[in-house]
């Protein structure tokens, strides 16, 4: 078990280098080094000055060693120009050249600097990763459960009536995605001049206007159920759908083996059945799935958090993008990619306590 | 719960039982008219063809039949209960505890989530609402008494790590734990090999006796039937067409379709040549096409238009018989003793020269044992130092349980899989490192194979002429399409199936019909030698004799070398000219059929031959029930790969069986065995299969 874990942490290790150095080779392309050297110098700057501005800030030179350079294994640049002011990567302002480490990248702790939120990228990232894992957290909470009571109501009596009404749901909330579940949900429940909310507030059963808050930006400071329930139903309400089609068919397909008609057989009854015989091999499929919703709620908090204006992760990555923030976008990268190869290791390690078929030697 | 019950009355008692499929075309009649009886203490077989409704009778009992199926008439009573108005509740306390079921394959029907003991201690937890731990013990129990090596092992392992005889075993004690009234085994050995096979039966029968329960024991093999049951019930088509105890409806039959089943089995007696065996014309109907009147009646030699078609025949019963019966108009008027008229002797077809010849093959797999690669590499003998020749028209059959290598064998002279070693001789061409893909098309047409499994081996988007002419174009038959056309109607002639046939697709045919399209793709390019691994083993035993036959046909006339690989004794003996038995890769005994299956024997060939039931009630048959599973052949025994199981090993000084391999001897002309045992041991071996004295 320990070997397989080293092993996997070591796979993992390699796939997040080759990862990040697609996108540190993306983001450093020429004209985004142009773009950045015009909205950080000047706008109005010669294609000459444009050259020596790249050059001058360590941004030249080849992408490889630059990828050595912020990951912290080649040391970083240093430069001095014609004033004598030593400049470089390691050397902040007003420091000691002398005294600057050789070595200053990710391993280093040094994630660089944001240019759109004018903060360390490790400080943003922190922030903003805290505020979309409580997000994560509420969508699991609701989505996982709720999918796997549909998915087994509805596949352990193929065919039925429970099974036709649970089905319509799933496959109806899978096909809409959350730019679309997202607005009706606003205009269904948090718009003042349509949906429930101006009938609710007509009779007088709501103080306010709308029944819920169209925009998340409060819980970022304080979760209540009013301000969070609509942005986590939006992503729930896709994956939902999602997961409890697949439990359904791992669950109709249990239910048709033969060791459940041994079990019914023997004189279980069929809640019996369902639970202690028929549950846990139809768990099996659904969990690899379930493990792989995590990095697909990556997708969805980009949608849904610039939807709700919730200042998490998602948001900070479309500003970023949109801001060639390139240290920023850097920092965001690995954490993403840290965080799907971990879900895909516990979901692996996960698969094997669930199916005693295979074994880890 | 049980209600003051008689014991002298039938504990089941089933009594024109009719049930029906419904789809949503129309209701489909699998069950007509069935009635059976069976007494405390007694076993009752059911014996019949796939589709004859065996399966369906059982499941009605266990009121299982699925969400289409439904009981439309007659009365099933259980120790006078009647089970057919029970509600889910009362049949829940009925279902495991009073009558339960064994199945046909244990790995499918034991939950692979859940550990041995679990499984097992449910179920008197749920019928005697017994704690867990007594449960357990009570398991444990149950366990040793299936005869399981190491019973605590066992119940904490999942039902994947045993092997498929422990697995039976297993589902076998799950049925006893709580001592049933009715046990119901629906071909419960059919998934295992011959000598595994012998120990499970072996077992049914004592624990039936230990315990006094009754069987209701579902079969297609009449040799097993006979071994277990006290009496039969032989279904056709959905209905019983004859009933009565063993030994009377085997030796005094009074139905034509019995008759015909026995005749078309391979007996010890029946030859290809002298006696070959005679299949029951024409096919089954299908469920919503059966005839009017007897359903027998357009199969059967003494159908008579205007009497048999006219009206449904009621059962009949056989007087002076021991509850006999039979479903026939006219068995009063038959002469039973009549020798079958169609006999067609053959000729011999004469053996020629070798055009196979292997020497010293070997075969080795490299396993790692790591699940990601990693681990020691292990190394796989499926194949040790395999020699023999075979001559042109000559059938060999190759013979061992799974696992033996056969079919690493059938590989290798394909050119699926290259020889680790040694050499295939083909012609005098040598082609055992040449794989299929770089062998020329001569040699390829030349070397043909018949699949196990008809249903999977052909496409099932192409018509079955078009799969034919695609394997003359491989071969490079014939110049146009015309030719090729003509060539594949010539084919389907030989085999015997209409020429119609060419533009129907594979799902509108039958097992055996299916059988004969691969016969003819193999035949296409004029093979050689034909390599048939167990063609008939997925087929009725009534096609089996028409398909066997059709093959002994087409060697006759072509001169073909025919490879037989098989498990079935009965069918090699029939009709084999030499035999080569195969144990976990190696070749213990060979010879010509006569040498085989006469003592002296190999120690394994001996066992082999004593695990086959045979249907015959005048075989005296000696009982020799190995011990253990296989060994694995990753991890072979020393010395002799047979002394784990072997029971003459005492016989042998010096523990030489633990040490040494075996050399190969020469008993015979060409009959060789790979045995230790001096030659006065095995002169005193007797014979395993006698015939009583008439």
């Amino acid at each position: 078990m320990l070997r397989f874990v080293l092993r996997r942490l070591g796979v993992m290790v390699l796939t997040a280098l080759v990862l990040t150095f697609v996108v540190f080779y993306l983001t450093n392309l020429p004209p985004n080094l142009e773009k950045l050297a015009r909205s950080e110098g000047s706008v109005r700057m010669t294609d000459a000055a444009v050259a020596s501005w790249i050059i001058d800030n360590g941004h030249g030179g080849s992408v490889f060693y630059r990828y050595a350079e912020w990951l912290g294994v080649a040391p970083g640049w240093v430069l001095t120009d014609d004033k004598g002011v030593t400049r470089g990567l390691c050397i902040r302002q007003n420091d000691d050249p002398a005294l600057a480490p050789t070595f200053c990248g990710i391993f280093q702790g040094n994630w660089g600097f944001s240019t759109v939120f004018k903060k360390p990228v490790l400080y943003s990232l922190g922030k903003s990763m805290a505020a979309t894992g409580w997000l994560m957290l509420a969508v699991m909470v609701v989505m996982v459960p709720v999918a796997l009571l549909i998915g087994v109501l509805a596949g352990m009596r193929e065919g039925s009536r429970t099974d036709r009404v649970l089905s319509t749901f799933s496959i109806a909330s899978s096909a809409t995605p959350e730019y679309v579940s997202g607005v009706i949900l606003v205009a269904l429940f948090a718009s003042p001049a349509t949906g429930l909310s101006p009938l609710l507030s007509g009779w007088g059963w709501i103080g306010g206007k709308t029944l819920f808050l169209g925009t998340a930006t409060s819980a970022m400071d304080n979760i209540t159920f009013w301000n969070f329930a609509l942005p986590v139903a939006t992503i729930a309400l896709y994956g939902v759908g999602y997961i409890a089609r697949m439990t359904r068919a791992s669950m109709t397909e249990v239910m048709t083996q033969q060791y459940i008609r041994t079990a019914r057989l023997k004189g279980v009854a069929f809640r019996d059945v369902v639970l202690r015989h028929a549950l846990r091999n139809a768990m099996i499929a659904p969990f690899t799935v379930i493990m792989l919703q995590f990095p697909y709620l990556l997708n969805g908090v980009v949608i849904t958090e610039t939807l709700f204006n919730y200042k998490g992760f998602g948001w900070m990555l479309v500003t970023a993008a949109g801001n060639n923030d390139i240290e920023m976008l850097l920092g965001a990268s690995v954490v993403a990619v840290i965080f799907v190869l971990a879900t895909q290791l516990i979901s692996d390690i996960g698969y094997v306590f669930l199916n005693p078929r295979i074994r880890l030697s | 719960m049980t209600t003051a019950w008689d014991p002298s009355k039938p504990i089941l008692e089933i009594e024109h039982l009719s049930i029906s499929f419904f789809t949503r075309l129309r209701e489909i009649p699998a069950v007509m008219d069935f009635s059976c009886k069976v007494m405390p203490g007694e076993s009752m077989g059911l014996v019949g063809e796939s589709g004859c409704g065996k399966s369906t009778v059982a499941l009605a009992v266990m009121r299982d039949l699925g969400k289409n199926g439904r009981i439309v008439a007659g009365s099933i009573k259980f120790k006078g209960r009647e089970l057919v108005k029970m509600d889910d509740e009362e049949l829940r306390g009925i279902r495991g505890s009073e009558i339960a079921m064994i199945y046909q394959e244990p790995m499918a029907s034991l939950n692979p989530a859940m550990k041995i003991g679990a499984q097992l201690a449910e179920v008197p937890m749920i019928h005697q609402g017994m704690g867990k731990e007594e449960a357990w013990k009570l398991a444990r129990q149950i366990v040793a008494d299936v005869r399981l090596p190491d019973p605590d092992r066992i119940l904490n392992a999942f039902p994947h790590q045993l092997s498929g005889g422990q697995q039976q075993r297993i589902v076998i004690a799950m049925a006893l734990m709580s001592k049933p009234a009715l046990l119901i085994l629906d071909e419960p050995t059919t998934a295992l090999d011959v000598t595994v096979e012998a120990g499970i039966v072996d077992l049914v029968k004592d624990l039936g006796h230990k315990y006094g329960t009754s069987m209701l024991f579902i079969s297609h093999n009449l040799g097993l039937i006979m071994d277990v049951c006290d009496r039969l019930c032989v279904m056709y088509s959905g209905e019983a067409v004859e009933t009565g105890n063993v030994v009377q409806v085997f030796d005094e039959m009074r139905h034509p379709y019995t008759q015909a089943l026995f005749r078309s089995i391979p007996l010890p007696g029946a030859d290809k040549n002298t006696r070959p065996l005679i299949s029951i014309p024409g096919n089954f109907p299908l469920p919503h096409e059966r005839p009017q009147g007897c359903n027998f009646g357009p199969r059967c030699d003494y159908f008579e238009k205007g009497r048999c078609d006219a009206a449904d025949i009621p059962m009949s019963d056989i007087p002076k018989g021991d509850r006999h019966a039979s479903r026939c108009l006219k068995w009063a008027e038959i002469d039973w003793n009549a020798p079958p008229a169609a006999r067609v002797v053959k000729q011999k077809s004469p053996i020629g020269r070798v055009v196979l010849k292997m020497e010293d093959l070997k075969k080795y797999y490299s396993i790692s044992s790591g699940a990601f690669g990693g681990g020691t590499a292990k190394v796989v003998k499926a194949n040790e130092t395999l020699s023999f020749e075979a001559h042109e028209g000559e059938t060999l059959a190759i013979v061992g349980e799974s696992g033996c290598g056969k079919s690493t064998f059938a590989k290798v002279l394909m050119g699926l899989e290259t020889a680790t070693s040694g050499s295939i001789m083909l012609f005098d061409e040598n082609v055992q490192s040449t794989p299929i893909q770089k062998r020329n098309v001569d040699t390829v047409s030349s070397v043909q194979m018949v699949f196990q499994n008809p249903f999977d081996t052909l496409n099932p988007s192409m018509n079955v002429g078009r799969q034919i002419i695609r394997a003359l174009e491989v071969f490079h038959y014939g110049k146009s399409d015309e030719e090729r056309t003509n060539r594949m109607l010539e084919l389907l002639d030989v085999v015997k199936l209409p020429r119609a046939f060419a533009d129907r697709m594979p799902r509108q045919l039958s097992g055996g019909q299916k059988q004969r399209v691969g016969i003819a793709r193999a035949f296409a390019g004029g093979a050689k030698v034909v390599v048939a691994d167990e063609p008939v083993s997925a087929l009725d035993v009534s096609v089996q004799a028409a398909v066997t036959d059709l093959l002994m046909d087409i060697q006759r006339e072509n001169k073909t070398t025919l490879l037989f690989i098989s498990h079935d004794l009965s069918i090699v003996r029939y009709l084999s000219d030499r035999v080569l038995v195969m144990y976990l890769g190696h070749v213990v005994e060979t010879g010509t059929t006569d040498q085989v299956f006469n003592p002296p024997y190999h120690p394994y060939t001996e066992a082999l031959l004593s695990a086959v039931p045979v249907a015959d009630t005048k075989v005296i048959r000696k009982r020799i029930v190995l011990e253990g599973d296989i060994p694995s052949a990753v991890n072979p025994p020393p010395g002799c790969p047979f002394q784990t199981r072997c029971r003459w090993k005492s016989q042998v000084p010096n523990g030489l069986c633990d040490r040494e391999m075996p050399p190969v001897r020469n008993l015979a002309e060409g009959h060789q065995i790979k045995c230790h045992l001096s030659d006065d041991i095995l002169a005193q071996m007797e014979p395993v299969i006698k015939m009583a004295a008439e």
